[in-house]
């Protein structure tokens, strides 16, 4: 893993892949799937994404919009990288990615090809790009903690 | 005009400020200018000085900053042919877009007149005319644009008829760049009895300006685009419509007597609009600014801009890899996008090399069917930029793609 993040080729060609054929990109109309569409109004950025999690797992991801570049492909590998996880293995990594960007210290391990976005920071204004389909993902792992919580 | 060298030389921030490594090349000026340390000065100035309360006191201090608040106000009538009882200070172009919308409409329309803007508004422009439909009953009705985006005499006039009783209107769009056709758009509105609101604040920067000829009844513009603070800008009216409509804020200052009866009676126009304590700081920079921009010349600026802007357009033209929406803008706007980039991909590719534009996002309507794109990079220049500037941003525009736009993360 840490020699990938010395190829910049590599990196490079994550990302152009994912923002060329991103994964798991329409949107289903079913009841099964929570969502979230996020637009910040400092960027143009403006996708929705869903989710099916059934109990512990995250049965499936989606999402769409349009969106620049590293949203695009920072959202496809989410969805890829915690689509079948468990909520716990899925807030694991979540928690990395976070650190990743925020310059602290990190698994790489777990993040795959995730690790592409490690210098985002060099855009400042970009990170909110890097991180807005993670949010999305976040927050819908969060209400369906409250959720569960609540018929707990 | 003055060296080029000279100007720069005037302003802090063009004095070897770098972004991301490389000596910084601000092109984002319709976004906000950059400040001449005269501005910085006259505003030092008024707390170093000066410092005291305008219109309100007996002390000669005070007398010095009614003085350099009057005169101030005075600098900026001339600067648009207006007469200095016709400018009234605002925050900026948004407040006196809404004072009018709101001191006139909810004044005088009412269900099924119609206010007439274009497709392509800023949302200043047209928001607060909306809010008054909610209120009035009458209708926003857009004027559609041509296929390049622009606004013709020829569209505006058959749109027009009896039932418009307001023309509001950028003489410079935010977007594109181009310049609308105003003093016919003035004369053939008052034939049907509408009045004219322009929005100014892409314009007043940069065009030399006279309302008289213009004949518009308002016009309204901020100081920041124009090498003054923010905070601060200024609408023009017509002097019998500034008497006319009514002030959205009441309070110290704009009110001549009132009694505990509810009996008011507001002081004339501009004072009437002027309610509270004023940004003085800001009038008296903007000042300054008007005297920066009058010192080197409206004519001689615009033409120094428009020289190079066709540099820039005449070889971006011939660049494979860009697509430009505004080629024969008369305006310091250029919009484009680099093929098969996002535009906010390429803004930060333009970063990454110290360059400073804007990537825009577009009201879907708006130009989505013009421009079929959802957003566009905008570069705007100022009189302040270099040719070697210039030469710089083709060199960087040259080599733009969807490598070297990801590039600037490795
Ligand atoms: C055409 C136009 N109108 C109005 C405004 C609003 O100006 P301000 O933000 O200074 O109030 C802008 C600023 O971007 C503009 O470009």
């Amino acid at each position: 893993m840490d020699d990938m993040r010395n190829d910049p080729m590599m990196l490079r060609s994550i990302i152009m892949d994912h923002y060329e054929y991103p994964r798991n990109h329409a949107l289903v109309n079913e009841e099964a799937y929570v969502q979230k569409h996020m637009a910040s109004d400092s960027c143009i950025d403006d996708i929705t994404v869903q989710a099916k999690i059934v109990q512990d797992r995250i049965e499936d991801i989606r999402f769409d919009g349009v969106a620049c570049t590293i949203s695009t492909a920072s959202t496809s590998i989410m969805s890829e990288l915690l689509k079948g996880k468990t909520k716990a293995q899925a807030k694991a990594i979540m928690d990395n990615y976070f650190a990743m960007i925020d310059g602290a210290d990190y698994d790489a391990n777990v993040l795959e090809e995730a690790i592409a976005f490690y210098t985002v920071g060099k855009q400042a204004n970009r990170i909110k790009c890097a991180t807005i389909g993670w949010n999305a993902m976040k927050e819908l792992l969060e209400t369906s903690e409250d959720d569960a919580n609540e018929q707990g | 005009m003055r060296n080029i060298y000279e100007i720069r030389q005037d302003f802090p921030m063009l004095q070897n400020k770098q972004m991301q490594g490389h000596d910084l090349i601000y092109f984002d000026n319709s976004a906000t200018t950059l400040k001449p340390y005269s501005v910085l000065d006259a505003i030092a100035y008024y707390y170093t000085n000066i410092t005291s309360n305008a219109h309100r006191s007996d002390y000669d201090l005070a007398f010095a900053v009614d003085q350099a608040y009057e005169n101030a106000r005075l600098k900026i009538a001339e600067l648009i042919h207006a007469n200095k009882n016709e400018i009234v200070f605002t925050s900026g172009a948004s407040e006196g877009l809404n004072l009018i919308a709101y001191g006139y409409g909810l004044r005088y329309l009412k269900e099924d007149d119609v206010i007439l803007v274009s497709e392509a508004e800023h949302a200043s422009c047209v928001l607060p005319w909306m809010r008054v439909c909610e209120k009035t009953g009458a209708r926003l009705k857009y004027i559609p644009l041509n296929e390049e985006g622009k606004l013709t005499i020829e569209a505006f006039r058959s749109i027009m008829d009896a039932n418009v009783k307001v023309v509001a209107l950028a003489q410079i769009s935010n977007v594109l760049g181009y310049e609308v056709p105003m003093k016919e758009i003035c004369e053939f509105a008052h034939a049907y009895g509408a009045i004219v609101v322009v929005d100014g604040a892409q314009s007043v920067p940069h065009l030399p300006i006279d309302v008289k000829d213009m004949d518009c009844d308002f016009l309204t513009f901020s100081a920041h685009k124009m090498c003054g603070p923010t905070g601060i800008g200024a609408i023009y009216g017509k002097y019998e419509w500034l008497e006319n409509i009514d002030a959205w804020m009441l309070g110290g200052g704009s009110n001549a007597r009132f009694d505990a009866c509810g009996h008011i009676l507001m002081k004339k126009p501009p004072a009437k609009f002027e309610s509270g304590t004023q940004n003085i700081e800001g009038v008296l920079g903007f000042g300054a600014a008007v005297d920066y921009l009058q010192d080197l010349g409206m004519h001689q600026l615009h033409a120094y801009e428009q020289k190079l802007r066709h540099y820039i357009v005449s070889h971006m033209k011939r660049m494979e890899n860009i697509r430009l929406y505004n080629e024969d803008a008369q305006s310091g706007i250029i919009t484009f996008n680099v093929k098969d980039v996002f535009a906010q991909d390429a803004a930060s590719y333009f970063n990454a090399h110290g360059i400073a534009v804007r990537s825009g996002q577009h009201c879907a309507k708006l130009l989505s069917e013009q421009l079929k794109t959802a957003a566009t990079v905008r570069a705007s220049l100022y009189f302040y930029n270099t040719r070697a500037e210039a030469d710089e941003f083709l060199k960087v525009c040259a080599n733009a793609d969807m490598h070297t736009c990801l590039d600037i993360y490795f």
